[in-house]
């Protein structure tokens, strides 16, 4: 009987290690650290936003005296064509991205997650219905379709979010339906059936939690997408109106300016840039301590 | 193999459908009024209503949509709100000058892209690996509207040797070559050095250095001809998407192919065009993947027999 019940003990010590690992192995990537950091900086900055920028005095406030200006001491990335603060402007910009972003991935990662999970175990002809349906949508690309939808919903924060999550349900739904095909087989989930488990639970508790890996990695990955999504389409005008900050909108105005102001179009992209990077460099991290036999 | 070509392409028809299904209810539910757009703001109530009645734009929803399927069967999209002019005339003229770029920028993505992937891997962890791997993630990360404008900035208003936009010689595709060709190279050379990886530490590959085989040819031969079926599902891929219009990078060089037009058409709520388009690209994406498939038989026999 002490056997089993060490036998239990070593099993679960073990379950936990493998999450404990995968944190050490990312903790151990520099590049995985790096992009940690920099996506850290930048969620602070986006949290205290407030704090370092007042948004209806400094953001929105236009200051035509002091428009297109260079960057200074007093505005260290310069004003933009209304002589607002342009580094005011991007960490507040930085809510928006970084909002839509991850609120976007979480909306196609459970309705996505969901769909591939039902039509990944029940398989047959309801497998058959949601993937055929997954197809119709990918064979439209994703801007695309973030694009017709926000232009039906209207320009708004919240549109935005459904438009650039809906856009992307397709590849969360084929990513979990791949990984339960996998698992779904295995011995543990028969055995889970065999002492009563409802499909319900089983789904839950035994097979979702063993597709994590595979999702985190393109959920990471995702929200980085997002991010670029929201831009482009403030870019070309169908995004978050003005005088709200958002990068892509900001980038846009800048072109006017791109002879007489250098840094009104400069800064906001190199903010998306870094983001983009930073989210990049954690989700490969991500995916080479989820897999290490890619990491040799 | 034709059969599988011919099954694939029926396969595409249902896609299709639920595609103009799909875009058909966005632009449905899209404000705005066909009639307004095509008599212009000063048209008199009546004029408008005319137009609603004889566009059966009073009609239910799917009344309209058969009415709009039925067309599309037979090949006839409509005809622009805007312009007038018949839907596939107007993207059939505009689709050689995507292509035409999609075609540069690719072609430059695998030239670059290819050869630096592969010593990336034959030289892991050196300081070509590490420099060059960090371009390509800073080219996967960089927004191509960005990028765009910062070659347009440097190019033509700084230096003032290439046109800023617009379609012409050779001078015009340079910049939105750059633009689309760098970010795809990322990838490309991303996937290329990882898929190579996993090649070069196959037994094989050990035996044929082992048989004295050159090192060119063990790279060349056995281990990129091996490694090449996700490097070409990844450029196929960024043909694909390039081909449905690179819309932001044709917005920032103002270049007349189906991208901007299809940017132009939604914002003026022009449904015959938005729906001809996306249609199209439609098409064009399931082709390119086609394609890609039937190439991998070509480069993996192994694959060829399961295409029945």
């Amino acid at each position: 009987m002490q056997g089993i019940t060490s036998e239990l003990h070593t099993g679960r010590a073990k379950k936990r290690s493998l999450w404990l690992d995968i944190g050490i192995r990312v903790i151990k990537n520099k590049a995985a650290m790096v992009g940690f950091v920099i996506l850290a900086v930048l969620i602070l900055l986006a949290l205290f936003a407030d704090v370092i920028a007042d948004y209806d005095t400094v953001v929105i406030q236009q200051d035509l005296a002091n428009m297109n200006q260079g960057p200074s001491l007093e505005h260290i990335l310069g004003t933009d064509e209304f002589g607002r603060d342009i580094f005011a402007r991007i960490i507040h910009g930085g809510r928006i991205s970084l909002a839509v972003g991850l609120v976007s991935v979480c909306f196609s990662l459970v309705v996505g997650g969901i769909l591939g999970a039902l039509a990944g175990y029940y398989g047959g002809r309801f497998d058959n219905i949601i993937m055929r349906c997954m197809d119709i949508f990918l064979a439209i690309p994703s801007i695309l379709l973030a694009m017709a939808i926000v232009t039906a919903l209207g320009s708004s924060l919240l549109n935005l979010m459904i438009a650039v999550g809906i856009s992307n349900i397709p590849s969360y739904a084929r990513i979990v339906r791949a990984s339960v095909l996998t698992i779904k087989d295995q011995e543990f989930i028969e055995a889970a059936r065999a002492i009563g488990g409802n499909d319900f639970r089983i789904i839950m508790r035994h097979i979702l939690p063993n597709t994590l890996a595979p999702v985190i990695v393109q959920a990471t990955l995702g929200v980085a997408g997002a991010i670029l999504s929201t831009a482009s389409l403030s870019f070309i005008g169908l995004g978050i109106q003005p005088p709200a900050p958002e990068w892509g909108a900001m980038l846009s105005n800048g072109r006017t300016y791109l002879r007489s102001a250098w840094h009104v179009a400069t800064f906001p992209g190199i903010f998306i840039m870094v983001t983009i990077l930073s989210l990049n460099l954690l989700g490969d991290g991500l995916r080479d301590a989820l897999d290490p036999k890619l990491k040799q | 193999m034709y059969k599988y070509i011919i099954k694939r392409l029926a396969l595409l028809l249902p896609v299709l459908i639920g595609v103009s299904f799909i875009v058909f209810t966005i632009m449905y539910f899209t404000p705005g009024d066909p009639a307004q757009i095509i008599l212009g703001e000063n048209a008199t109530e009546e004029a408008l209503a005319n137009l609603r009645e004889e566009m059966g734009l009073n009609d239910s929803f799917f009344v309209q949509y058969s009415r709009f399927i039925i067309n599309a069967v037979q090949g006839d999209f409509g005809r622009s709100y805007q312009s007038n002019r018949v839907v596939f005339d107007e993207i059939f003229s505009r689709f050689p000058a995507t292509l035409q770029l999609a075609g540069i920028g690719v072609l430059l993505s695998v030239l670059i892209g290819i050869p630096v992937g592969v010593i990336s891997a034959t030289k892991q962890y050196s300081f070509f690996d590490n420099t060059t791997m960090v371009f390509a993630l800073i080219g996967v990360s960089m927004p191509n509207f960005w990028q765009g404008l910062m070659l347009i900035m440097l190019f033509s208003v700084w230096l003032g040797i290439l046109p800023s936009g617009g379609y012409g010689d050779w001078t015009y595709f340079i910049l939105p070559a750059i633009t689309l060709g760098t970010s795809s190279a990322g990838s490309i050379a991303r996937m290329t050095r990882s898929s190579m990886l996993e090649v070069i530490r196959q037994d094989y590959i050990r035996t044929a250095r082992a048989k004295g085989v050159l090192e060119k040819n063990v790279v060349y031969k056995h281990a990129l001809k091996n490694a090449l079926i996700p490097i070409i599902t990844v450029v196929g891929l960024q043909f694909g998407y390039l081909l449905g219009g690179a819309v932001l990078t044709e917005t920032v060089f103002s270049w007349p192919g189906i991208g901007r037009l299809l940017v132009d058409s939604i914002k003026q709520k022009d449904t015959p065009m938005v729906q001809g388009l996306v249609v199209f690209i439609a098409v064009t994406f399931s082709i390119v993947n086609l394609c890609i498939d039937i190439l991998y038989s070509y480069v993996d026999p192994r694959i060829k027999s399961q295409y029945k």
